[in-house]
């Protein structure tokens, strides 16, 4: 019900925008100049899924092991402290993680990542081709890991708990080893549950605005578009939360607000489809449960 | 010559065996501890969170931080009270419109529709409302309210708020509600009660304390939201002045202070930030004890 009043409030304002310029995806410019305004999103487009691409391959990992740690492992005794400790890491609003992010955790990027990666290939490899600064998409990537990893570890959890636990024992019978019983009795069962949780993250990632724009170093224009890992970047989310307050006509705010459309097209079409892989698990799951 | 030759052959039988079965313990004891390994470096950042902000935030408390309004830039005088009193008010507010609406349709869904076109669309929708950015909300709460009314406003900052948090509060009641038994219910039937008067006095009070859960949960995620904030109370550095006019909230102010050039603003920053954490930590340990005493007395 209040969704449609939302959707039906941003159309309206990307009207505006959508007479305007048409290549408005495609263009790199960015200029609020009265006069030579124009306007195109492609770089913050690309920095959004630079950075939420860095997140999930770095996030994902680390949840799935340690989703198998709580659930497969570790006693029950740990794992119920540690899913408390994720959730304490979940409530931490996203503000204090940013703050963190730039005071602390930036130079720790900064030394012991992202300095001896530049002096070793020196220029070399197109990825650390630039001076490490800290505040740039890499660093952004890791934020947003560190800020998705429980969200998704909790929902792995979960599904993998529904698990029949006839499943593990027919494997176990059968003489596996613990790991191989994860890989041939539970990962089959969950594994769409798994990309369904990821896909949530994702969603969190694209979306997250006020942590990204602590670290990701906020430069607009063409110059916005990452020549290498560790360039500084902007990302949909962070832009508009940079120049909304300062927006000096209609006309960049509307391409403010036109930012925010793509922005929610783009989170609306992976949440939903995060959404019926999920639902598709849950209906498998109370086939077998049925049997 | 025959039986020797068996006895060779099921000995290399056993020797591969045991060379393939010691291959797979090294694999498992590699998994597990590349797990634990895993959930280590996971907590690395939750232990820095925590000490850093406790150290670096105490420093920055003091009465006069707590009662003061901002002095001027970069002086390091003054305090972030106006920040701390709008925080309440724009959070109470949000939660004040979201808690009806989000209970009731959330009692709706599970009671009087579970099946049909219309409850599947609302519940579809209200998924999708829990997905979006919340920078795009705030953009919702812009156009609808500052655009329209002319001014940045508590109130424009409340309803954004609140569409953040009613799509929480709906899913937590329903599924609550699903689990209360189903006998409970046909007691009340049994008793020709009406499904209102079911409701309200049997199945809402079974689920009472997940719903309260559920609502505090959504008070400290959108106590915590900053981005839509940003466009539409914008923040100020004066006490709270009306339900029309501009007001701070601590996130945003944390956010205003760290980009700030000065030492004292980043101190600042960090006090806020233990601030806000305390605050959310006191009303979800608030909750649980109210819980633990209730089913105390429920007990006997």
């Amino acid at each position: 019900m209040v969704g449609l009043v939302g959707f039906s409030v941003t159309k309206g304002s990307v009207d505006i925008f959508s007479k305007e310029g048409i290549n408005f995806v495609i263009k790199s410019d960015w200029n609020a100049v009265e006069g030579r305004e124009s306007y195109g999103a492609l770089p913050y487009i690309v920095g959004t899924l630079l950075s939420a691409g860095i997140a999930m391959a770095i996030g994902v990992p680390i949840s799935l092991a340690i989703a198998i740690f709580i659930s497969e492992i570790a006693p029950p005794k740990i794992g119920t402290a540690l899913s408390f400790l994720s959730e304490l890491l979940a409530a931490v609003p996203s503000i204090i993680y940013g703050l963190w992010a730039l005071f602390v955790f930036r130079f720790w990027v900064r030394d012991i990542v992202e300095k001896p990666l530049y002096d070793a290939f020196h220029g070399s490899l197109p990825f650390f081709a630039k001076t490490p600064f800290g505040l740039d998409i890499f660093t952004a990537g890791i934020v947003l890991a560190i800020m998705i990893i429980p969200i998704i570890s909790s929902i792995c959890r979960e599904v993998m708990r529904v698990v029949p636990y006839s499943q593990r024992e027919a494997a176990y019978s059968l003489g596996a080893t613990r790991w191989e019983t994860v890989r041939t009795a539970v990962f089959p069962y969950v594994k769409s549950g798994i990309v369904g949780a990821s896909m949530l993250g994702l969603g969190r990632a694209i979306g997250e605005t006020i942590l990204v724009t602590m670290v990701i170093g906020n430069v607009i224009g063409p110059g916005a578009i990452p020549t290498s890992l560790f360039s500084q970047g902007q990302t949909l989310a962070s832009l508009v939360a940079n120049e909304f307050n300062e927006a000096s006509s209609d006309l960049q705010l509307s391409a403010l607000i036109a930012l925010g459309a793509i922005l929610l097209v783009l989170t609306m079409a992976i949440n939903i489809v995060a959404r019926l892989l999920v639902k598709k698990k849950v209906k498998i799951q109370s086939g077998a449960k049925s049997q | 010559m025959t039986i020797n030759s068996n006895k060779d052959y099921s000995a290399i039988v056993l020797e591969a065996v045991n060379k393939k079965y010691r291959k797979r313990l090294v694999v498992n004891k590699l998994v597990t501890v590349g797990t634990i390994v895993c959930v280590i470096a996971a907590l690395v950042p939750l232990a820095s969170i925590l000490i850093e902000v406790v150290k670096n935030g105490i420093s920055a408390i003091s009465f006069e931080f707590l009662t003061q309004p901002q002095g001027s830039i970069g002086s390091g005088s003054g305090g972030i009270a106006p920040a701390i009193q709008g925080t309440i008010i724009v959070v109470g507010l949000a939660a004040a419109i979201a808690t009806p609406v989000g209970v009731l349709t959330g009692i709706y869904l599970s009671e009087f529709a579970k099946e049909g076109a219309f409850p599947n669309t609302v519940r579809f929708f209200n998924d999708v409302l829990t997905g979006l950015p919340s920078i795009v909300i705030g953009i919702v709460g812009y156009v609808a309210i500052v655009l329209t009314t002319g001014s940045f406003s508590v109130m424009a900052g409340a309803l954004s708020l609140s569409i953040i948090m009613m799509p929480i509060v709906v899913r937590v009641t329903e599924e609550t509600l699903k689990v209360v038994p189903y006998s409970l219910r046909e007691a009340g039937h049994s008793l020709g009660l009406s499904k209102a008067k079911i409701t309200l006095f049997i199945v809402l009070p079974a689920a009472k304390d997940g719903i309260l859960t559920g609502i505090v949960i959504a008070i400290s995620r959108i106590a915590g939201e900053t981005a839509p904030l940003i466009m539409t109370i914008l923040g100020t550095s004066l006490f709270f002045t009306g339900f029309t006019g501009p007001v701070d909230a601590l996130p945003l102010r944390i956010w205003r202070l760290a980009s700030q050039p000065y030492e004292s603003a980043h101190a600042f920053g960090w006090g806020s930030a233990l601030i806000l954490i305390l605050m959310i930590l006191a009303l979800s340990m608030g909750l649980r004890l109210l819980i633990q005493k209730r089913s105390y007395k429920a007990v006997p």
